[in-house]
Parts: structure tokens; C-alpha cells; sequence
């Protein structure tokens, strides 16, 4: 039964990955990276790390993911022009990319040799987690979450210095996610030219444009 | 107990929790536009069978018969999906809600429940976080603008709130000790949890109407600026199937807060075997339509909140008041210890 799952799974994952190369959409790339994630839980569930599969559904999956499908749809990231293919990376790229392959395999045969991963039939508590965390590796633990909240801090703090070198803005139009405005555009802290001379109007703009366009001129 | 029985079992217990939550939502429905209508000194719908209680069935029909109608402009692979993501996520986060004891059925020992985890809460969380991936995708593949602005509202008010939602669980949390939904139940059985975490009960409350899009906070459905939201598009069942989500979603939350602050199926017990195996399932129910209650209570009573107002209330105020609690929370228990 285990083997099984982690075969569908493990098929799941990989097919998941191949796609969000191979896609041209940013937004079906997006979903597959979501459907990698919900496979990975899966097979971190097989191997009994039950509380691990959830943050991962719930963290990557249920958070990190929807910001990224959200900054696709805000963006309107369509399907992007093609570059001229480079004859050089493609003679490059694959051979170092199998050498790449081929290497990784090699060090983790060499360092884990032939010991078949046990899958099933043992469970990881969540207590045994807290403990790991909070008492054995309580210092890399807690400097790590220093190291998220300066990261944190620095983007809140780089936003609210451009904000204050515009002038903010009233606070309705400034956290509205409204039709765009020129009083938007400023609270959004955009030159009026750089929006590559179409400067936005509060002017209707006719019914039949679609949404995506008119949200990709908001200019975020 | 052998596979092929626990899975017989479990087939059983799928189909029954289907077929009462998918009533229930129907009648749900019709009580609120019956409370709704009373609250506003008007009689609600009366015309199909006694009292209007056939009214389920009209609609149901109703929305079977209507036309598909798909946008020229839409993407047309995931305008199909978001409805169903929708859908299934709501339905599978029931599956791991205990509703009452243990009872025997063809011998064999089982629980009123589909699926007993050992990180039930975890679970739920977690499918429910993914909820928001219907809104989000049904409101941009409309390739409509009152479609769009739904979604993006309706997407950013449930990540927000999703914080406040799993802070204010924590606090209960850490006084059973436990993720397990059963476990937390039965550590109840002296004290139900809205005493001692009064604080965390109104928060999860108040970030439970938000998570589930609904008065006081419906903005990303807000009738009087956008149509109908991020479902404007969307006609006949798979309209329908985002309706689904929403009242089975109210129906999740409303079984979790019962679980975790109501004591669950805690409540007196008495009479013969069969009674009281079935009085716990019943205070249950009553307490999660306590909760049922509330919602179309409010839905009568309270006005919306403007979007940054909304925001603001989360983030500012919410969240830190969560993140207080947990803290307080800690220190008295290891002061307890």
C-alpha cells in the first residue's frame, strides 16, 4: 500500500515540476507549483512527519502560493513574448544539467547508500517536533525568526519610506483596491510619467475593456 | 478491523454526512430567508408546500434547469475548476469533525466522525486555507471587472484573517494539549473553553465571518458595488456550487468553535443506551445551530464594513489582541504547572 502512494504521489510531484516548466502561462505554472506542494505533503505524511505535511499545505500552499497567484493576476502576467532561443544555452544547458543530475544521484547513494526509506506504519508526534524546536535546536530556531523579522521590518520600512517622499495619501483611497484614480496613482507613490506616458485619468474607461487590462494600469 | 470493512464503513459515513450536510445547507438557506425576513417585518417565502418548507427543492430545481452560460473571454479551464476547488475543499474539511462518542456498527467499533486524525484542528486549517484558491480563480478566469475586484478582495481578506482565525485556536490549544479534535473535546468535560478563553472565542469568532465572506464582512460579494462579486459570472450550478461552499463553510466553522470552545458533545447525559449515545449528537447539533443562528442573526443586524476599515480591524487589531492572548495564555499555564 505505502510503495504504491509514494509512486502516485512521488508521479504526482514530478509531473507537477515538469509542467511548471513547460507551461507558458505564469498562472497554470503557479497551480502546478500548488499541486507539487500538495504532493510533497503527501508523501511527508508517508513518512510520518504528519504535523510537517500540514504547515506545508497550510504555509506554502494556502499562503505563499496565493500571493504569488495573486501578484500574477494584479500583473496580468499573460503568456510572455518568447526570446530568441540562445544555440549556445541549449548546447550548454542540458549536458550540464544531466551532469548536474547525475552528480546529485551519486552523493546521495554514496551517502545513504542501499537502506530502503521506511514508509508507513510509524508517526512522528507533535510534541516530539515542539520538543526538537524548543529545546534541542532552540537557537538556530529562534535566530532564525530574528532573521525573518528584519527581513519583515526592512520591506515594511522601505514601503513606508517611499510612501512618506510621495506625500501619503488620504487613508480610503490609499488601502482601496478600487478603479484606478489619479489620486491612487499618487497614493501608489507613481510618477505620472512613469507609467510609460499613459498617464492615468479618472475617466470612465469604456465597459467592454476587460479587467485585466484596466488592473494591470494601476500600476503595481 | 479489516480493510474491506473500514472502508465499507467509512463509504457509509461519507454518504450519510453527505446527504445531512447537503439538507442541511438547503434549510440553512430557507431559515434564513425566513429569520431574515422576519427580523425586516416581512413573511419570507410561503407559496411552495406548508409554510414554504418545499422551497429547497424549487430552488434546487431551479438551478439545475437554468443555462450555462460561460464568458466569451474567460479562461475557460479554470472558470471550470474554481467552482469545483470551492466545493471540494468545503466538503473535505468536514470529514475530520467528530460529532458525538463511539457506537458499534456491524460489530465493529467506530466514530461519529470520518476520519479520526490525530491533528484534526491542523487539518482543518489547512483545507480551509486552501479554500481561497476557488475565489481567487473563479473572480480573474471571469476576465471580468467586478468579477476580478471581488476576488482580489475576497482573497485578501481570508489571508488576513486566516492569521487571527489560527491564533485565536491556539490559546485552547495549549490548554488540552492536544490537536486532536477528540482529545480537546474530552478535556472540556470540567470547563468548556469560552471561560477561561473568552478573548479567543470573540476573536474566532469575528475572523470566522470573515473567512466565510459573510455580513459583517461580505465585502468581496458586496452586492451594491460589484454585482455579486467574484461568482457575478458564474450562472446555474456551478453558481450553485460556490452558494454550497459558502454555507458549508458556515457550517465547518460554526462545528469547529463548538468543538473547541462549546465543550463539543459535552452536555447532560442520561436514560437508556441508546439515548445516550445519540443526547451527545444532539447537544452537539443544537450548539452548531446556536452558531447557525448567530450568523443569519447578524446578517440581519449589522451593516458592512468599509474595505480598509476591514483591514485595519484585522491587522491592527485582531492579530496583536491574538498574539496577547496566546501570550497570556502561556504564562498563566506555566505559572499553573
Amino acid at each position: 500500500m505505502h510503495p504504491a502512494l509514494f509512486f502516485i504521489f512521488g508521479g504526482i510531484a514530478l509531473a507537477g515540476a515538469i509542467n511548471l516548466l513547460v507551461q507558458r502561462a505564469p498562472i497554470y505554472s503557479a497551480l502546478s507549483l500548488v499541486a507539487v506542494m500538495g504532493a510533497l505533503a503527501v508523501l511527508f505524511l508517508l513518512l510520518g512527519a504528519e504535523f510537517i505535511a500540514f504547515i506545508q499545505i497550510i504555509v506554502y500552499a494556502g499562503a505563499i502560493m496565493v500571493l504569488f497567484v495573486f501578484v500574477i493576476m494584479l500583473l496580468n502576467a499573460d503568456v510572455p513574448e518568447p526570446t530568441r532561443r540562445s544555440k549556445v544555452a541549449q548546447a550548454i544547458g542540458y549536458p550540464v544539467m544531466a551532469l548536474l543530475l547525475v552528480e546529485l544521484a551519486g552523493f546521495f547513494a554514496a551517502a545513504f547508500g542501499a537502506t530502503p526509506v521506511r514508509t508507513g506504519g510509524y508517526l512522528v508526534q507533535v510534541a516530539a517536533v515542539g520538543q526538537a524546536l524548543f529545546h534541542e535546536f532552540l537557537l538556530p530556531f529562534e535566530v532564525t525568526s530574528v532573521l525573518f523579522l528584519v527581513g519583515v521590518t526592512g520591506a515594511v520600512l522601505l514601503a513606508a519610506r517611499r510612501e512618506e517622499r510621495h506625500g501619503a495619501a488620504p487613508r480610503a483611497t490609499r488601502v482601496h483596491a478600487g478603479v484606478p484614480t489619479r489620486a491612487m496613482a499618487e497614493a501608489l507613490s507613481v510618477p505620472p510619467n512613469a507609467m510609460g506616458g499613459a498617464v492615468i485619468e479618472p475617466a470612465p474607461q469604456p465597459e467592454s475593456e476587460p479587467a485585466h487590462a484596466r488592473a494591470q494600469g494601476d500600476g503595481r | 478491523m479489516p480493510t474491506g470493512i473500514f472502508i465499507l464503513i467509512s463509504l457509509i459515513k461519507c454518504a450519510i454526512a453527505l446527504f445531512v450536510l447537503l439538507t442541511l445547507v438547503a434549510y440553512i438557506q430557507l431559515a434564513e430567508r425566513k429569520i431574515v425576513a422576519h427580523i425586516q417585518s416581512r413573511v419570507g417565502p410561503n407559496r411552495v408546500g406548508p409554510y414554504g418548507f418545499l422551497q429547497p427543492a424549487a430552488d434546487a430545481i431551479k438551478f439545475i434547469l437554468k443555462e450555462e452560460v460561460t464568458p466569451a473571454a474567460a479562461h475557460k479551464l479554470l472558470y471550470l475548476m474554481a467552482p469545483m476547488i470551492s466545493v471540494v475543499v468545503a466538503l473535505v474539511a468536514i470529514s475530520v469533525v467528530p460529532i458525538g462518542g463511539t457506537f458499534h456498527l456491524f460489530g465493529y467499533p467506530t466514530q461519529f466522525q470520518i476520519a479520526d486524525i490525530n491533528i484534526g484542528l491542523l487539518f482543518l486549517l489547512g483545507v480551509m486555507s486552501l479554500g481561497v484558491y476557488g475565489i481567487v480563480l473563479a473572480g480573474w478566469s471571469s476576465n471580468s471587472k467586478y468579477s476580478f475586484l471581488g476576488s482580489l478582495r475576497g482573497g485578501s481578506q481570508m489571508v488576513s484573517y486566516e492569521l487571527a482565525l489560527g491564533l485565536a485556536l491556539i490559546g485552547p490549544v495549549m490548554i488540552a494539549g492536544s490537536l486532536d479534535l477528540r482529545q480537546i473535546v474530552q478535556a472540556q468535560s470540567h470547563i468548556w473553553y469560552i471561560i477561561p478563553e473568552f478573548v479567543a472565542f470573540c476573536i474566532y469568532l469575528t475572523a470566522a465571518f470573515a473567512e466565510t465572506n459573510r455580513i459583517p464582512f461580505d465585502l468581496p460579494e458586496a452586492e451594491g458595488e460589484l454585482g455579486a462579486g467574484y461568482h457575478t459570472e458564474y450562472s446555474s450550478m456551478k453558481f450553485a456550487m460556490f452558494f454550497l461552499a459558502e454555507y458549508v463553510n458556515m457550517v465547518t466553522v460554526s462545528c469547529v468553535a463548538t468543538l473547541v470552545f462549546l465543550g463539543g458533545w459535552h452536555g447532560p447525559v442520561f436514560g437508556p443506551p441508546q439515548l445516550q449515545l445519540w443526547l451527545p449528537v444532539f447537544w452537539f447539533c443544537l450548539k452548531v445551530g446556536f452558531f447557525l443562528f448567530l450568523y443569519i442573526w447578524v446578517r440581519g443586524t449589522l451593516p458592512r464594513f468599509r474595505y480598509d476599515q476591514l483591514m485595519a480591524f484585522g491587522w491592527k487589531f485582531l492579530v496583536p489582541l491574538a498574539l496577547a492572548n496566546v501570550l497570556i495564555t502561556g504564562v498563566v499555564l506555566s505559572v499553573m504547572k
